[in-house]
Order: C-alpha cells, then sequence, then structure tokens
C-alpha cells in the first residue's frame, strides 16, 4: 500500500514570530523546521505501510526556497521520497490556492491513502486536506485517533464534541490525523545519513500544469487589511510561593465569591 | 453591494441547536438583513422553534444524512442551491468538526476560498472584515474577501453572545443533497459517548487545567480534585494531551475546546500560544508555575510562581477544610 503524506516545513515555533509589513503574512525566512503536527501522520503512514507488507511513504510539500530541512527529517523517520512544490509565484496562496497545488503533486505519488495533519502548528487554517480530497474527488474522515486498514478500507476512530465515532470508508481516502496519534519515532543515525540520498523530485507550479495567476497573492481573494496590538489584560499580581501562595490564591477566589 | 442575506450552517444535537449555532445566528442579525440557516439531521424540524427565536427565517432542510459523515452531503446541498441562483452573501460556518468539514468542501464545490479562526465579524459598508487573534492573541489581524460572494467564514465558538431575537419559528425548506458518488463513501459504523461527570468543559464556570509542569500522568488527579472543589471542569494543555495523559476531550486551545469561565486555574502550563487562544477571554486567570518567565504569567491576574505539587495540594486542603 503507497502512503503519501502531506507535510508542512514550518519556522520554528519556539522561535518569535512575526509578519511582514508590506503583506501581513507571515514572516517565513531561515530554516524551516518538520510541523510536529506532521511527525504524526509520517509515523502513521510509515506503521500502515509496514502493516500492509509492502508500499512506501511519499511526502509531499510545498515551501520556498526549495527548502528541503524538514523533508529530511520525515526522509530519515523512514519515508521513501519527497515531491516538493517550490516556486515565488506561491509566496502568499491561500489554502484553496495551497489545496490545488497539493493535489496535483499527489497526483503524482498515485496513493492509496493520503494522510495530512489537522492543521498545521504556524497556520491552523484546517481545511486544506478536505479541500485536497473534494478536489481529489475523495471522501474523507478528518481528526482520526486510531487508524488501521484492512480489505481496502479505511478503518477510523474520529474525535468528536461527545467521545468517537467509528468509520470506515473505501480507498483511495484522505484521512487527518490528530497529534497523539501514534507516537513518532525518532529518526536513527542510519535513518539521517539514508535521507540524504533519498530523492526529492523538486517542481514548479508550470510543471503541476497550473496557472500561475491562481495561485499566490495574485490569486488570493482575500486580504489582510491591518494588524495591531491586542488590548493588553491589565497585568495582574505575581507572587513567589514560600509555602503559603495558598492563601492569596484563597483570598482571589473570595474576592470572586467562588468559595 | 450591501450584505442581505446570511446563512449560519447549523449544527442540530437531538433536536437542539448547539450554543456556536445560536451565537452565529445572532451575530449574523448584526450583519445583513436577512438571516437563514442550513441544517440537517433526523430532528431539523423540532429545531425550527429554536432556530427561528435566534432569528432564522428559513432552514434550508437537508434531511436525514444517516451513517454518512456531514461534510460531503451538507456542502453539496448548500452549492446545488447557491449553484441554482439562491446566492447568500455570506456562510457562517463554526469551528467544529463537520463544521470544517463543510467549509473545506464547500470551498472546493463553489471554487471559492474560505477565512478561518475568526473571533469577530463586523460589516463594513459593503464589506466584511473579520478579526483574528495572532501569536496567542497578542496581536489583532483584520480580514475580508476581496472576491466573489458568498463569502465563507469559519467561526471560533464564543467569539458572539448569544441572545434570542424572539422570532417566530423558522420555515423548512427541503435542500436536496445530489448524487455524490464516492467523496461521500465515509459511513459512521457505531457512536461512542464518553462518561463524564461534572460540568462541560466549555461551560463551567470554573476551569482547572493543567499541564507539561505536573510531571506525569499520575499527577493529573490533583487537577481532577481542584476542578471538583470548586465545581468546575479539569482541563490540560495540548502537551499533556498528545503524550496521552488525558483524552483529547480535556484540551483547551487552539485545537482544543475555547473557553471563557469566570475563573481559569492554569496549573503547570508555561502558556504556548496554542493554550492561550482558547482560555485568554476567560474573566479571571490564576496562573502556578515553576518558571517565572512563563507566558502564561503574562495573562495572568493572580500569578504564583511556585511548584504545583506544593501549592495545589496545600490549596485543595484549605478547600476542603472550608467545607
Amino acid at each position: 500500500m503507497n502512503v503519501a503524506v502531506c507535510v508542512k516545513q514550518i519556522p520554528d515555533p519556539a522561535a518569535p514570530q512575526a509578519l511582514d509589513p508590506g503583506t501581513n503574512t507571515l514572516v517565513r525566512e531561515g530554516k524551516l523546521i518538520l510541523d510536529d503536527s506532521d511527525a504524526y501522520g509520517v509515523e502513521m503512514g510509515l506503521q500502515l505501510a509496514e502493516q500492509a507488507g509492502g508500499g512506501e511513504v511519499t511526502l509531499v510539500s510545498m515551501a520556498p526556497g526549495g527548502e528541503t530541512s524538514g523533508l529530511r527529517t520525515a526522509l530519515a523517520m523512514g519515508a521513501a521520497k519527497a515531491i516538493l512544490v517550490s516556486d515565488d509565484a506561491l509566496k502568499g496562496s491561500d489554502a484553496l490556492a495551497t489545496a490545488k497545488v497539493l493535489a496535483k503533486a499527489l497526483e503524482r505519488a498515485q496513493p492509496d491513502l493520503i494522510i495530512a495533519a489537522t492543521e498545521s502548528t504556524d497556520g491552523y487554517t484546517g481545511t486544506t486536506p478536505v479541500q485536497v480530497a473534494q478536489i481529489l474527488g475523495m471522501p474523507s474522515v478528518t481528526f482520526a485517533k486510531k487508524v488501521s486498514v484492512a480489505e481496502g478500507k479505511v478503518k477510523v476512530e474520529r474525535q468528536t464534541e461527545t467521545g468517537y465515532d467509528e468509520v470506515e470508508c473505501p480507498l483511495p481516502a484522505v484521512v487527518t490525523v490528530t497529534a497523539g496519534v501514534v507516537e513518532p519515532r525518532y529518526p536513527s543515525f542510519k535513518g539521517i545519513m539514508a535521507a540524504k540520498s533519498k530523492p526529492v523530485d523538486q517542481l514548479t507550479v508550470a510543471d503541476l500544469g497550473i496557472d500561475v495567476g491562481q495561485v499566490g497573492q495574485s490569486g488570493a481573494r482575500q486580504e489582510v487589511t491591518d494588524v495591531a496590538d491586542a488590548e493588553a489584560r491589565a497585568s495582574g499580581e505575581i507572587v513567589v510561593d514560600d509555602g503559603d501562595a495558598y492563601e492569596k490564591v484563597i483570598a482571589f477566589l473570595e474576592q470572586l465569591k467562588l468559595v | 453591494m450591501s450584505i442581505e442575506k446570511v446563512w449560519v450552517v447549523a449544527e442540530v444535537v437531538d433536536g437542539n441547536p448547539i450554543t456556536t449555532t445560536l451565537e452565529l445566528l445572532t451575530h449574523a442579525r448584526s450583519l445583513g438583513s436577512t438571516v437563514e440557516a442550513v441544517a440537517w439531521g433526523p430532528d431539523t424540524a423540532k429545531a425550527a422553534g429554536e432556530l427561528g427565536n435566534f432569528g432564522a427565517t428559513t432552514v434550508h432542510d437537508v434531511g436525514d444524512i444517516g451513517d454518512a459523515l456531514p461534510g460531503v452531503p451538507v456542502a453539496a446541498a448548500i452549492a446545488a442551491l447557491v449553484q441554482g441562483g439562491n446566492r447568500p452573501d455570506v456562510v457562517l460556518v463554526p469551528t467544529t468538526y463537520d463544521g470544517r468539514d463543510v467549509a473545506g468542501r464547500l470551498s472546493v464545490m463553489l471554487d471559492l476560498p474560505v477565512i478561518t479562526n475568526v473571533v469577530g465579524l463586523s460589516a463594513d459598508g459593503d464589506d466584511v472584515r473579520s478579526e483574528h487573534g495572532l501569536f496567542g492573541g497578542a496581536k489583532v489581524a483584520k480580514a475580508r474577501f476581496t472576491g466573489e460572494r458568498p463569502w465563507i467564514f469559519v467561526v471560533r465558538a464564543k467569539s458572539f453572545a448569544a441572545e434570542p431575537s424572539g422570532g417566530a419559528a423558522a420555515e423548512l425548506v427541503q435542500a436536496p443533497v445530489p448524487d455524490l458518488g464516492v467523496t461521500n463513501a465515509a459511513k459512521v459504523l457505531s457512536r461512542h459517548v464518553e462518561e463524564q461527570s461534572g460540568p462541560k468543559l466549555d461551560e463551567a464556570d470554573v476551569v482547572v487545567s493543567g499541564g507539561r509542569g505536573l510531571g506525569g500522568a499520575e499527577h493529573y488527579a490533583l487537577i481532577e480534585e481542584l476542578a471538583k472543589l470548586l465545581k468546575g471542569a479539569a482541563g490540560a494543555s495540548r502537551a499533556i494531551v498528545d503524550a496521552g495523559w488525558v483524552p483529547y476531550s480535556h484540551q483547551v486551545g487552539q485545537t482544543g475546546k475555547t473557553v471563557k469561565p469566570t475563573l481559569y486555574i492554569a496549573c503547570g502550563i508555561s502558556g504556548a500560544t496554542q493554550h492561550l487562544v482558547g482560555m485568554k477571554g476567560s474573566k479571571n486567570i490564576v496562573a502556578i508555575n515553576k518558571d517565572q518567565d512563563a507566558p502564561i504569567f503574562s495573562v495572568a491576574d493572580l500569578g504564583v510562581v511556585g511548584d504545583v505539587h506544593k501549592v495545589v495540594p496545600k490549596l485543595i486542603e484549605a478547600l476542603k477544610a472550608r467545607q
């Protein structure tokens, strides 16, 4: 079984984030890393391919500047190859344009199953995987907290407000996985070395047969009009616990008439 | 062109619209002159009264979708209406598991973009401006659509208050689902409801949450005990949900629940952007954390720099002694 995993390479979330004052888009300069949320999808894909007794995991990503650092991490975990769409024309693409690009790239991998995270850690849009499914004419199951495949069908425990639904879906399909669905493996030294020579197929928008006018800033039919500082909360009282700070909390609760 | 017709994707559970549905209907009234709902499921007729009471004049009734997931059939029913000439100016979709599926599918069916993570919306002449929290709510961005309508906004829970308009029951009009083929092939085999005691996380007056600072899954009992003593609900940061200490249903934050209780107590939570987004709107915030530089202290009304394992047990003891 061949699995394609959509992965996003993002600025390190631990580093301070900034906006480009000209375009109000997130600054994505410097080294990008594999989105933590995607490590779960990569691991899930690897496990499902192993359990199916054959097939491989292909990564599909869109990133500026031919960025591959995050892809190498996922290749080191065990993915076989990657398709990277990188093109200056993509800068400022909205989620729908991104989905169109990813769908075209995914077609090349001819996967039985497409896995993505429920949302990225930097943009949080959370609609791209379902948009990809609709473009490719596939069914989708989002918010999977457990995934198995048997007899051409994927079975998913899908998170709900009150618990979970057991959902079954024929392949090919798109499944989005929540963090914690499986424990991602750490790349081994051997894996890291092997990843350096694994194929990364780098494509442009034109390679995918997509009209440049449909993507990027020019294709976006939405804009950020302004960004301002939020109303700050009045700074509160900070106490250092020397054994009786709990009394401060009790007093606070009393003030709120909660005790 | 002014904003006239606003549709709300209205989730209904056992014949009752969920709170976010009512919030969206309430706010929709301030955006356009006509508010209509799109609902699905076996009990839409039962919900028509309440949907009308919050401002919907019409319910486009997708009907019983059986064991299908809502995303594809609901989006297809809406797309069929729009393509048939019944074109709203704005579609409001809740940020729920099913709502996001509907928005994604609808976006491609109509070839229109979506704006997600909306926490505020206002009519501005012929425009609608959406508001978004950035960097954990430190900044507010405003956005708008520049292209063709309908404009699809996916709105976070608790962005608006729910207030009835006192309107009459909405009129139910069938919104047929076209033939969907394989895209609708996912089927729900069974539904599982997890047992829950005490108030619901997103409705509780007090929320006590735990994070990585607890040190291990076994210490989450402290959080539950404190929550119970304050008649509140127990929440969690994404870090400890990912680590498998507590189920996803406890998660507060961007990916989890948005809470706005009277009091939020964050124990051993550093206050990552992901978490702040979900609790920053709480009326009062108490934070207990060892690291005095933790970002959680920037939103706390009362911050205790200390070890949760020392402070929380004393707090529990003191509360017990008062009972």
